[in-house]
């Protein structure tokens, strides 16, 4: 782990970073027709968009880094599950309306945080995909937000409904805090964000909307981790890449 | 923006790119929008178009440069380079006012001038004025649109439903 070099590392960088808009984003896309409104419908495909987007332009970072001639699509679709390193956050199975929304709640409170750090970057590539992206991430804060006080301050069955979401997510939270090896090796030379000094912000974000959303807050600080130091997955993530990655696997280099 | 001794005018190839149009919006043309942002010759001496995308998902971004590059070719410029420039990030104080006349004509309400708002919750929605009737007394509908740069409005005088082109 230590012997990781700074080339190595960034390119793992860029692309951890672009794993959680990839994942997260297509987890979203998995609402396509299904939404429970046209409005909610495109809303999350949007915001997807963005997300997948961001993804895309971090990953042909990484590919240019890497200089062996791979492209997006290889981070996308010919990486396996141990390679991605996304936070376990993002994969998290959509679940009802209030699970997708605090998933997006909890994420898009990191991403604006995280986006805005990145703009501080002393990699100018870095920066630039953060600034960019911090607009858009900053959207859909606003867009979660108001969805989750809209139904945790609703009836009383949505008030439930996004209690429960809130206390089922909570334990997934924990590790966007966390640090890399190869995160601590990159802050040194100020191009990692420091993602363990944007925990009290977020917090202060999460109490503000939770409170407003007359929703309680879990005490518990245990928290799954491993998906994005190690690559180690929940059950679900598999599903994902399988449906994601089909077409590259059963026709490779298939283009359209 | 180097050597002096470019082989076009840049003046003929910025009038070619007003003929590249939006794929979503096709009365604006990428200058319009902000998207073109320089006309240079790389050090190769190629002629260079560099642009900036509006969002990052944006699905209009390849074939705009396809179009950008089969335009130039077509009017004799056979090796044209596209680059995507991502800072500074684009932003909606970037389209053209010929660019926002044309957009109000076409029944979508431009950008507020101001840069983006900073208040993260319910951020100051501002009364949009309506490209049908100009009444401003209008609401949001919905934040998302039928592309990611556009949200739903509703005017409440004229009752007709329009887009509005997002501030960002």
């Amino acid at each position: 782990m230590t012997n990781l070099s700074k080339q190595d590392a960034l390119v793992q960088y860029a692309a951890q970073i672009g794993d959680n808009g990839l994942i997260i984003g297509h987890r979203m896309s998995e609402w396509c027709f299904r939404a429970p409104s046209i409005e909610m419908e495109m809303a999350l495909m949007n915001c997807a968009l963005d997300l997948i987007g961001q993804a895309r332009e971090l990953y042909t970072y990484a590919a240019k880094l890497d200089g062996t001639g791979k492209t997006e699509d290889d981070f996308a679709y010919l990486r396996d599950e141990k390679d991605f390193r996304n936070l376990l956050l993002a994969e998290v199975p959509n679940g009802d309306w209030g699970d997708t929304i605090v998933r997006l709640f909890f994420m898009s409170a990191y991403n604006k945080l995280f986006f805005t750090a990145l703009t501080k970057s002393t990699d100018a590539e870095l920066a630039a995909i953060g600034a960019k992206s911090l607009k858009e991430v900053t959207y859909h804060l606003r867009f979660s937000s108001e969805w989750l006080i809209r139904l945790g301050d609703g009836t009383e069955e949505s008030h439930e409904r996004a209690q429960k979401s809130v206390n089922d997510l909570w334990a997934y939270t924990g590790e966007l805090f966390t640090m890399t090896d190869g995160e601590k090796m990159l802050l040194e030379e100020g191009i990692a964000v420091d993602t363990a000094a944007l925990k009290p912000e977020w917090d202060q974000i999460v109490t503000d909307v939770l409170t407003q959303a007359t929703l309680s807050r879990p005490e518990n600080n245990w928290a799954h981790k491993g998906g994005k130091a190690e690559g180690i997955h929940t059950e679900s993530f598999g599903y994902i890449i399988a449906d994601m990655q089909f077409m590259q696997r059963r026709y490779p280099g298939c283009s359209w | 923006m180097s050597s002096a001794a470019a082989n076009f005018d840049p003046d003929v190839i910025w009038s070619l790119l007003e003929e590249v149009k939006d794929p979503e919006i096709p009365v604006l043309s990428i200058v319009d929008l902000g998207i073109a942002r320089a006309v240079q010759d790389t050090v190769d001496g190629q002629l260079e178009v560099v642009i900036s995308p509006t969002y990052s998902g944006c699905p209009a971004m390849y074939m705009l440069e396809e179009q950008i590059r089969e335009t130039l070719i077509n009017h004799g410029y056979p090796d044209p380079v596209i680059t995507t420039q991502l800072s500074p990030a684009w932003t909606t104080d970037w389209m053209t006012e010929a660019g926002r006349e044309k957009l109000t004509a076409y029944g979508i309400a431009p950008p507020e001038k101001t840069t983006s708002n900073k208040s993260v919750l319910f951020g100051g929605q501002k009364k949009i004025a309506c490209p049908k009737c100009a009444s401003t007394n209008s609401e949001q509908i919905s934040e998302f649109g039928s592309t990611a740069c556009k949200a739903l409005y509703r005017c409440l005088d004229c009752r007709e439903p329009f887009d509005y082109f997002k501030c960002i």
